[in-house]
């Protein structure tokens, strides 16, 4: 059609203010330029030989890698020294995702926080909201029914499984195994079609909350869960047979970005990159929370101390963790209809969900029954939801075992119905200071498999 | 501290009083507070008074919180458990004067300490065979303006030989912001003091680069205060607007 009239014409003629301005230089354009601390290059991709063929006399060379760069796990920025291709100095800087989630915590009430700590380490939300609910819990002196801790815990380990495919998906991407990515990809698709039929959501959860879980399972889910408990094992052999066996994959692994016990412990460093120095510390066994004690399953530790060992732990706790969710199965089939809250009506919300057309909402029949026959019941719901409960004063830190270590939650109530200040003790955040001494001496090429080792969320590590 | 909005405040172990400012009384007078007060202190922990109400029927919306200023004072001997053998070791070690104050509270030990002498104590923590705590786990801050030392540092420890778990705590003024560094001792504490400098303004002294991590270089303020603002925008919705979240009727 060639019509030249009419409001089509009109915008053919009106600037795109999308377009960029050439007058205006691309800042982030590839070239050169000299400063006071020597030439600056900004590379944007090509042959390391011709991009920097003018620097290549140089002993010295700094590369500024990231924050924006597809191999390094998010917005993490690495500086590193060179010589060559060695690393003589190796720094991180962070902050690229901070986002204040500890600050907005203390502006809303307790139970509003479960939906900001969900989002921080984003590939863990379930551990977030657990180590959060269960420190308000022990601020309250409550602690939530068995079948909420079976919930939990079975939400935790599908979880667990899913962060560690995702550990595996983005490694080995950087390391150039693309099929490990799509594999990985595809099979923690099955658990968030699980943890979406559960919570209503595929992350962000805030499903668990102070006092117990929002709500019970809902029909058909064990048996979705049991059918991918059959499938699993199957396909993360397929994730094995691909990495375990593959010389490129042992080549870029073994032997690489060393980290003994000794360093592990004065770095902070937990989870999988402790366990594969060979000590088997895991919170899990050592300070069992919401039931664990009750579960029996291993915990997978290594020697090598090396990537290659995280990467066999991390296989290892995945197997785990089917055994668990099975365990947690059967657990759910003696605690049939029993509550998933706690029963005191002034801590658990007289919400009842109910899916409709629209998604997971409010149940009509119990908007109906409270609004139609209990003003005091309209009352008190309204008033626990827009205040919230009263905390007593205290502080308390509880910590909980996420896919990447040490989940710590510093809860400072002042006794009103908002938190005063909540910490977060992200294992990320700490891991990360294990870089510089996993990467200095090795090679350039080794630093993103050490980075990707450590499997750093930048959702955890700034808040 | 109390949140009942009648009655006298409790004292004593529990709860761990937030806007304490008077000095620390004697022993005996510690004990004797902390027995009269730990009957009270237990009915205020469970929701008896909700929304603050004492009368009941009252859903006017607010609650009438009173939050007052309590007796600063120590836990009485024994504090039960392994608190009691582990604070023993402490003042065999002839640092019991580091310590100030100390909390027991919901099974958790907190140690209250000197601020310059926190490497120290955390040196002999680490390495004395009865103690054993190989694990820092972080270090963070709290912020309350009601105290002339406002700034509270507070170090998470984690025995792995003992299973044990310690904290401790302690406190400066905006004035006069400088608490010891314990990276020597544990090199974990590098982003975690970086992480407190840059969010309360607390200077670690003997840190080797105690720069802002979290937030841009060249940000002025340290964001975690309480007297910070959210720095939340308002929400409109159609025919209304909505004020920021830090600047909404707060209930408590």
């Amino acid at each position: 059609m060639t019509t030249t009239t009419g409001p089509d014409a009109d915008s053919d003629l009106a600037p795109d203010p999308t377009a960029p301005d050439p007058t205006v230089p691309d800042p982030y354009a590839a070239g050169t330029r000299d400063t006071t601390e020597g030439t600056v290059y900004t590379v944007t991709g090509g042959d390391w030989d011709s991009v920097l063929s003018g620097a290549m006399d140089e002993e010295r060379i700094v590369v500024n890698m990231g924050p924006q760069h597809p191999s390094t796990h998010g917005v993490l920025r690495l500086v590193m020294e060179l010589e060559g291709e060695t690393i003589t100095a190796a720094r991180t800087v962070i902050g690229y995702l901070h986002t204040g989630i500890e600050k907005n915590l203390e502006y809303r009430n307790w139970v509003q926080g479960v939906t900001f700590v969900t989002r921080m380490d984003y590939l863990s939300p379930i551990f977030n909201e657990t180590g959060y609910s269960l420190a308000v819990e022990k601020l309250l002196g409550i602690e939530a029914p068995p079948r909420a801790q079976v919930i939990r815990v079975l939400c935790m380990e599908l979880n667990r499984i899913s962060s560690h495919l995702v550990a595996f998906a983005t490694g080995g991407l950087e390391l150039g195994a693309l099929t490990a990515m799509t594999n990985a990809f595809r099979e923690r698709e099955m658990i968030l079609d699980v943890l979406e039929m559960i919570t209503g959501l595929r992350m962000n959860h805030a499903f668990v909350r102070p006092g117990g879980v929002a709500q019970d399972l809902p029909p058909g889910a064990v048996e979705k869960i049991r059918e991918l408990c059959d499938v699993l094992p199957g396909r993360l052999a397929g994730i094995d047979d691909l990495l375990t066996g593959s010389p490129i994959w042992q080549a870029r692994t073994q032997q690489i970005a060393h980290l003994d016990v000794q360093g592990c412990i004065a770095l902070g460093v937990t989870g999988p990159v402790l366990r594969s120095a060979g000590l088997a510390w895991d919170l899990r066994k050592t300070e069992p929370y919401c039931g664990y004690e009750d579960y029996d399953f291993e915990v997978a530790t290594h020697t090598d101390a090396d990537c290659w060992g995280r990467f066999l732990v991390r296989k290892q706790e995945m197997y785990e963790s089917i055994k668990i969710v099975e365990q947690a199965l059967d657990k759910l089939e003696a605690l049939k209809d029993e509550p998933v809250m706690v029963a005191d009506t002034k801590i658990a919300w007289p919400a009842q969900l109910a899916l409709g057309s629209d998604g997971l909402g409010q149940s009509l029949d119990h908007v109906k029954k409270i609004m139609g026959t209990s003003m005091e019941a309209l009352i008190h719901h309204f008033k626990l939801v827009t205040e919230g409960f009263r905390v007593p004063a205290g502080q308390v830190y509880v910590a909980v075992e996420s896919p990447r270590g040490e989940l710590g939650f510093h809860a400072v109530s002042d006794g009103g119905t908002r938190p005063y200040r909540v910490h977060v003790r992200d294992p990320s955040f700490t891991n990360l200071q294990a870089t510089a001494a996993m990467c200095e001496g090795a090679m350039l090429s080794d630093a993103i498999a050490a980075v990707a080792s450590i499997d750093p969320v930048m959702g955890g590590v700034d808040r | 501290m109390s949140v009942t909005p009648q009655g006298p405040p409790p004292a004593g172990p529990t709860p761990d009083g937030l806007y304490e400012t008077t000095a620390p009384s004697s022993t005996s007078q510690r004990a004797a507070e902390a027995a009269s007060a730990v009957s009270s202190t237990r009915e205020q922990r469970v929701g008896t008074d909700m929304f603050g109400a004492t009368a009941g029927g009252d859903t006017s919306g607010f609650g009438g919180l009173v939050r007052q200023e309590l007796p600063r004072a120590s836990a009485p001997r024994p504090f039960g458990g392994w608190f009691d053998e582990a604070y023993d070791v402490l003042v065999e070690a002839g640092l019991s004067d580091v310590v100030t104050r100390v909390v027991v509270d919901r099974g958790e030990l907190t140690l209250h300490v000197d601020r310059h002498r926190v490497a120290e104590l955390c040196q002999h923590l680490r390495d004395a065979p009865d103690q054993r705590y190989e694990l820092l786990l972080g270090v963070s801050g709290v912020d309350f303006p009601g105290e002339p030392e406002r700034l509270h540092v507070v170090y998470h420890l984690m025995s792995m030989t003992f299973r044990r778990r310690l904290r401790l705590e302690t406190a400066c003024s905006v004035e006069d912001p400088h608490v010891a560094s314990v990276t020597g001792v544990y090199p974990t504490a590098d982003f975690h003091e970086r992480e407190t400098w840059d969010m309360f303004g607390v200077q670690f002294d003997g840190h080797p680069a105690l720069t802002r991590i979290l937030m841009p270089d060249d940000w002025e303020g340290h964001p975690q205060r309480k007297d910070y603002p959210l720095g939340g925008v308002p929400v409109e919705y159609k025919g209304a607007q909505i004020p920021p979240p830090d600047e909404r009727r707060a209930y408590a």
